[in-house]
């Protein structure tokens, strides 16, 4: 059976351009896989780091550290992916990209859709690179199949709603240094200040409150629990209403943007 | 009978304005199908802003824009099925293929699949990038950019093309190559909206120019009628000694000379081009003067403008 008798023709037109945009921002990966590698390097050095090097110095009761740190570490990886949305963005923008895409009679979404899902899926592949080299250094992960999948899919739905907040930063830039720039400046406290690499009862109360409100502390303490097979508490809720509030404001904010560029 | 040659853009009245900076103000032009308009005008004119406008990127604050017959405002998604675009930096992705940046293009135009390969195809021959087809478009020069720029633009087979500065940065034998690239698409019906910084682009190129300056029109009509506005030129004739300057200005001081000290040079102003140039050697021989050089110097754009900005 073809799609195209299956859909609605706009809808039809939605998802052809959304697939068209996707494959295009994909492509870059295949023809310059050297941007895969080093975009893999840089989170498995942290894992390296993390582990050999401040994790002797770190007490994670109930857990061995690595074990406690790469469910924290997938988190921050999508993270850090998420920038690049905003990068590819702003780079489009400035090298006239979108406005002859904006000229063609095709779905308007489809040009942050087809970006952000691509990122996604990237994110997805760094994702399970990372879990393949973790296993070899010693992580073991305890919770089941299923848990582990469902904690997987919270992190890359995690990464795709960060991923429109770098489109709004991208779309407000437009220019790909700064949309870098902009990008990683707010993420480094609070990457830091959540607990992906530390336990958060440590750090003293005024930092405390703020890390333990964070929606990456709650997102990590969710995927956490579900990797290592622990109690799960209110984590799980708080975690998807950060992603759905994020994904839709920011969702939003990126579109309005989009349609009054220039 | 007189037959009246089908509107295929009309503008209207346009207005735009970018906070207290008046990019158009009351911009007025309507372009014939099958016909090249070459907007002519210095950076800062306005002349992106109306493109940007045409193409639907941009709302106009006042005014009217048609395109074959559909009103911009109104229904800009049927404007962009019937329009292509080149802007002014070649809009192509550097990671695909030359073949693959018009396959994309053409998926986004909606252009059945099938279509899109045959289309592909013709679109790379004519534009000389078959050889080139499959390579990366990063490994491409300037030129080949801007042909595959316009070929994509051309892949939903648009009635209508606009042209942001096309051979801006471009070498002369690529621009050339260009120019045969626009001549030909015209020859088969497309009309061509074309901006430049050149007169000589707009002078190859345009059935009509219009003239644009700090959001005026400030002339407009075909090549040959602004050019006999505008006048012909300057002759200029270089003394072979400093010290001639005055006997050849005496010696052709029926056409208006004046001497221009600095240059070393005797100048007259001439309407039409190299009529007059056998006279005036003439003359000059006949006074048994050496001269070193004499050039025709055409109107630089700059001194079109200044001719028409002083009026």
């Amino acid at each position: 059976m073809n799609l195209q008798t299956v859909l609605q023709p706009k809808l039809y037109w939605l998802v052809s351009d959304t697939l068209a945009m996707t494959w295009r921002s994909l492509i870059r990966y295949v023809r310059l896989p050297q941007l895969l590698v080093f975009s893999t390097i840089q989170p498995v050095l942290f894992l390296l780091l993390f582990v050999y090097v401040f994790g002797g110095a770190i007490q994670t009761p109930g857990n061995n550290y690595i074990n406690f740190l790469v469910p924290g570490i997938l988190v921050q990886i999508v993270i850090f992916g998420s920038v690049q949305t905003g990068v590819g963005l702003a780079e489009d923008l400035s090298k006239g990209m979108i406005d002859r895409f904006r000229s063609l009679p095709m779905a308007r979404s489809a040009v942050l859709t087809g970006r952000t899902i691509a990122d996604l899926v990237r994110n997805i592949f760094v994702m399970i690179l990372m879990i393949v080299v973790a296993l070899i250094i010693g992580f073991r992960p305890q919770g089941s199949f299923l848990d582990i999948l469902a904690a997987m899919g919270i992190i890359a739905l995690f990464g795709f709603a960060f991923s429109w907040i770098s489109a709004s930063i991208g779309l407000a830039t437009r220019n790909s240094e700064t949309a870098q720039v902009a990008g990683f400046i707010w993420i480094f406290p609070l990457v830091f200040a959540s607990s992906i690499f530390v336990p958060i009862d440590t750090m003293p109360d005024w930092l405390q409150a703020f890390a333990n409100i964070s929606p990456i502390t709650v997102t990590v303490n969710t995927v956490r629990a579900l990797i290592l097979d622990q109690p799960l508490g209110d984590n799980l809720w708080q975690t998807f209403v950060w992603i759905f509030g994020i994904l839709i404001d920011f969702f939003l904010l990126a579109v309005w943007r989009y349609k009054v560029l220039k | 009978m007189l037959i009246m040659p089908e509107v295929i853009i009309s503008v209207h009245e346009i207005y735009k304005s970018y906070g207290k900076v008046h990019a158009l103000e009351g911009v007025s032009f309507t372009v014939p199908k099958g016909t090249v308009l070459g907007l002519l005008g210095p950076n800062g004119a306005g002349k992106t802003t109306l493109v940007n406008i045409l193409t639907t990127l941009l709302k106009p604050d006042k005014g009217i824009a048609m395109i074959g017959g559909i009103n911009i405002a109104k229904n800009p998604s049927a404007v962009r099925e019937r329009i292509g675009l080149a802007g002014q930096f070649a809009a192509v992705d550097e990671n695909l293929t030359g073949k693959e940046n018009l396959e994309l293009i053409g998926a986004l135009y909606h252009v059945p699949r099938k279509l899109v390969k045959e289309r592909v195809q013709k679109l790379l021959e004519e534009f000389s990038l078959t050889d080139a087809a499959n390579r990366q478009v990063k490994t491409y020069s300037g030129g080949m950019r801007r042909r595959l720029d316009i070929a994509s633009s051309l892949i939903g087979q648009a009635e209508i093309l606009l042209l942001d500065e096309p051979t801006t940065g471009l070498d002369p034998h690529s621009r050339i190559e260009l120019w045969e690239v626009i001549k030909n698409l015209v020859k088969n019906g497309t009309t061509v909206l074309l901006t430049t910084q050149y007169l000589e682009e707009a002078d190859r190129l345009a059935d009509n120019i219009v003239i644009i300056d700090k959001g005026k029109i400030v002339a407009q009509g075909t090549a040959q009628e602004l050019k006999k506005n505008i006048g012909g030129g300057v002759l200029e004739i270089h003394a072979h000694e400093k010290h001639n300057l005055p006997n050849i200005a005496a010696a052709v001081r029926d056409f208006n000379p004046q001497i221009d000290p600095i240059l070393e040079i005797v100048s007259i102003p001439v309407t039409e081009g190299v009529k007059i140039l056998p006279d005036i050697i003439r003359k000059i021989d006949e006074a048994g003067i050496k001269i070193s050089d004499i050039e025709l110097r055409k109107p630089t754009l700059d001194e079109v403008f200044l001719t028409l900005t002083k009026r």
